[in-house]
């Protein structure tokens, strides 16, 4: 693998750090979305499961 | 029609989605190492020079960014027509990653530009309407969050989806209709060399793999949202 980026690498760099820190937060800001709802909605159904 | 409703059913919605997760998931992730090795593996190209490494970046955002807004106009066709719920949800869930590609595609178009064109931006018909594109996305979601009343919300959003489709052949035949900056297409022209075509479809089967995994844990998530919400409202 080639990592010389000259003369470019003040172009390259920056969009390929962009590209991967916007994938990679909007991933882990959907999962915590996913794992909030999830926890939200059984604390919810804890008590009417254990109604008789 | 009946086998769209049948998967359109919030409950075999989440059983069928919790089966694909796993597999998009994993797909995405390998396929975009395997374009990252390949792209940067490969030569440099003869006039680009390693700015050819944009390409895997820039290309997958933008083909994305006009596809998500493609699902999201045949969402939001089938929640005005059908009245089909998981259809509002399906679209709503989609707007905010499809403004992320567009942004995506912006910006790495932007840095590929000032090194290959002498600027980062130009206002040809091509950037244009791509930032229109992202506009559209911004009214999408502004409409949603607007409107207190879900059903006219998603009404009224559905329709702006659907007036703002006439965006995308726009988008892609601007390279043709008018005298651009841009370069015209080249990937089904067969104008791009193989070692640079495989780590791009590579990349671009990555990012369309992400946004179903995306795409898919949004609904699921509005899906359990709206089951709390229920139990919220029929009280103890």
């Amino acid at each position: 693998m080639n990592f010389d980026m000259s003369p470019y690498g003040a172009y390259i760099w920056p969009a390929y750090a962009i590209s991967a820190l916007a994938l990679i937060g909007t991933t882990a800001w959907t999962l915590a979305a996913w794992r909030r709802a999830k926890a939200r909605l059984e604390a919810l159904e804890k008590p009417a499961r254990g109604k008789p | 029609m009946n086998w769209l409703f049948r998967y359109a059913n919030p409950h075999e919605f989440m059983r069928l989605s919790g089966m694909v997760l796993p597999f998009a998931a994993i797909g995405a992730a390998l396929c975009v190492l395997a374009a990252l090795y390949l792209g940067f593996s490969a030569p440099s190209d003869y006039q680009q020079g390693r700015t050819v490494l944009i390409l895997y970046i820039h290309v997958p955002a933008a083909i994305m960014a006009m596809t998500v807004y493609g699902a999201l106009a045949v969402c939001s066709l089938l929640s005005l027509v059908w009245r089909h719920p998981l259809s509002d949800t399906a679209a709503r869930a989609a707007a905010p990653l499809g403004a992320l590609f567009t942004a995506l595609g912006l910006i790495t178009g932007s840095l590929w530009g000032k090194p290959m064109w002498g600027t980062y931006w130009v206002w040809d018909a091509r950037l244009t309407s791509f930032l229109l594109l992202l506009f559209l996305y911004f009214g999408y979601m502004a409409l949603w969050n607007a409107i207190e009343d879900e059903t006219r919300a998603a009404r009224a959003a559905a329709i702006l989806a659907l007036v703002g489709a006439v965006n995308i052949p726009i988008i892609k035949f601007s390279v043709n209709w008018w005298n651009t900056l841009h370069q015209g297409e080249s990937i089904m022209s067969g104008e791009v060399a193989p070692i640079f075509l495989a780590p791009l479809l590579l990349m671009m089967a990555g990012y369309g793999l992400l946004f179903l995994t995306l795409w898919m844990v949004r609904i699921r998530t509005a899906i359990l949202e709206r089951r709390a919400r229920n139990l919220m409202q029929a009280g103890p």
